[in-house]
């Protein structure tokens, strides 16, 4: 298996690796995959006010290239509100890492995770989260 | 200095040993004669080698020359010996008996006789990997005809035991094939003791060539085979075909050294086995894959667990191993040899087989062993499953959602 520049350099350097604690203001979990599949990502964001995303922190099982997927989205989601997080698609983080068809998987993945964090989120802020 | 990457996959192919290569060289270019040329001195030049090698081979098992088959290496010979077996044999029953661990060579070769109206039965292992013998005698019926049964494990390096198998077979009347490929040299083969019928053998994984391989066709009592590949009638009809003298030369001299220099060497590679195992062995959650008694000294299969295993064959790149999972595909999948030992999926992915061999060193050892501790603590670091044992929680009890 060959890699791209990017995904090693994800695989190498992951950015923003680790976790907040559970009950820190403002921080929700995403959980995805399970590790009979070979790939589990943990997403964490961390919203201020107005639904910014402040900081996000991962940790995966995985291959590489769901590593890599991994940690960029953590780069991805900083600066925007939740919403704007949703709209970070598979195809795009496919895209960035040059990601290679049997990998695509990984991509959607990192997609569950953000929806599955913005999910937690939601849940946990529905009193004030406003339409 | 230590060149990288380390090879650490010897029971992938093993590197021409020098002297072998040098008895070789002369084959090729000045004794070229067809050893079965009877007429003129490049013939009988030729044929003197050959036969040189078939003592050799002989000789590391306590065969007679007469028994030893040339064919192009252990596939082969594990095709002649199981359908020439029950080809011939297909008078007495149309059932074999096999192991689900054994090398695809065999498994594949009874798929087949299955397709050609034999019935074949794939015997579970216990989790250490090792056959029993108790449910191996349950196996047994009125019409079975050959059984197979592999020496050492190429993916677990153990030992099965075949003195009691021959026993058993003997007793009743069963051919007996053993697949030998991965323990010449490793282990004592004492085919004048052991009641085995037909044993098969390779030359690249003890420091021959490739290309090159015999099957033992025991002659007392005579065992019969259906030729697989026809033509000039060449060694006695078993296998026709232009004897590759060079390749031959090869395999007999690595033979003799193997026969030579196994008792220091397996002592010097059980050595650096045990080294490598204990400098690992201080990682937590680590499991050996296979009885480590019952095992020849060059293997060592473990898994890691919580560290998936791709990322840690990307992350062991200066390592030359074996990975316990196929992962260049989507869907990984996991070793069939590790998921007959009962290993749940995530430890089969996370396995790796170091095979240790002649030109292993200390220095190489001890650098695999710092560099497996760093990595194994940087992808656990990276891990969420390790958080979550390191928390406490226990995986299995864990609703993961499907994807």
């Amino acid at each position: 298996m060959s890699y791209s520049v990017k995904v090693l350099d994800h695989y190498e350097n992951p950015r923003n690796v680790g976790s907040f604690g559970k009950e820190e203001e403002g921080v929700a979990t995403g959980m995805v995959g399970a590790p009979a599949c070979g790939d589990v990502m943990k997403l964490q964001i961390k919203v201020g006010k107005g639904g910014v995303i402040e900081d996000a922190k991962f940790k995966t099982y995985g291959c590489g290239s769901a590593i890599a997927s991994s940690s960029l989205v953590t780069e991805w989601v900083k600066g925007k509100t939740v919403e704007q997080a949703l709209g970070i698609k598979n195809t795009q983080i496919a895209e960035e890492l040059a990601l290679p068809p049997v990998k695509i998987h990984c991509s959607i993945l990192a997609e569950d995770a953000i929806k599955a964090a913005v999910a937690d989120y939601k849940k946990k802020h529905a009193d004030q989260v406003v339409g | 200095m230590l060149k990288l990457p380390i090879y650490l996959d010897y029971s992938a192919t093993t590197p021409v040993d020098p002297r072998v290569a040098e008895k070789m060289i002369p084959y090729l270019v000045e004794k070229f004669g067809n050893p079965a040329s009877r007429s003129h001195a490049f013939g009988w030049d030729a044929e003197a080698a050959v036969e040189e090698a078939r003592l050799e081979v002989a000789t590391l098992v306590n065969a007679d020359p007469k028994e030893i088959v040339w064919t192009s290496g252990a596939t082969e010979s594990n095709n002649l010996a199981l359908k020439g077996a029950a080809q011939f044999y297909a008078g007495k029953g149309k059932h074999l008996v096999t192991v689900k661990t054994e090398h695809k060579a065999v498994l594949d070769t009874c798929r087949e006789l299955e397709r050609l109206g034999f019935e074949v039965s794939y015997l579970d292992v216990m989790d250490n990997g090792l056959l029993d013998l108790a449910a191996f005698k349950a196996a047994l019926r009125p019409d079975t005809s050959v059984v197979s049964v592999m020496l050492v494990n190429n993916e677990i390096g153990v030992i099965q035991p075949i003195a009691e198998i021959g026993e058993i077979c003997r007793a009743r009347g069963i051919v007996f094939h053993v697949d030998a490929a991965q323990a010449t040299g490793k282990v004592v083969i004492d085919l004048a003791t052991m009641k085995v019928d037909l044993m098969s053998f390779s030359a690249h994984k003890t420091y021959g060539p490739k290309g090159i391989g015999a099957l033992y066709v025991r002659r007392k009592p005579r065992v019969r085979l259906a030729a697989q590949m026809h033509g000039g009638g060449h060694e006695r009809g078993f296998r026709s075909g232009t004897l590759a003298t060079h390749q031959i030369v090869g395999m007999g001299e690595a033979f003799r050294l193997a026969r030579l220099e196994m008792g220091a060497e397996n002592e010097r590679i059980r050595m650096l086995r045990d080294r490598l195992l204990k400098g690992l062995s201080d990682i937590e959650h680590v499991y050996v894959n296979g009885d480590l008694e019952q095992r020849v000294p060059h293997n060592l299969n473990i898994s890691f667990a919580y560290v998936e295993g791709e990322s840690l064959l990307m992350a062991v790149k200066d390592l030359a191993v074996s990975s316990g999972s196929a992962c260049t595909s989507a869907s990984l999948e996991p070793s069939y040899v590790l998921r007959a030992l009962g290993r749940e999926d995530e430890l089969a992915h996370s396995s790796i087989r170091f095979t240790l061999g002649r030109f292993t060193t200390e220095e190489e050892i001890d650098y695999a062993s710092r560099l497996l501790h760093d990595k194994i603590a940087r992808l656990r670091e990276l891990s969420p499953l390790w958080e979550m044992v390191q928390e406490g929680v226990d995986l299995s009890t864990v609703q993961w959602a499907a994807h």
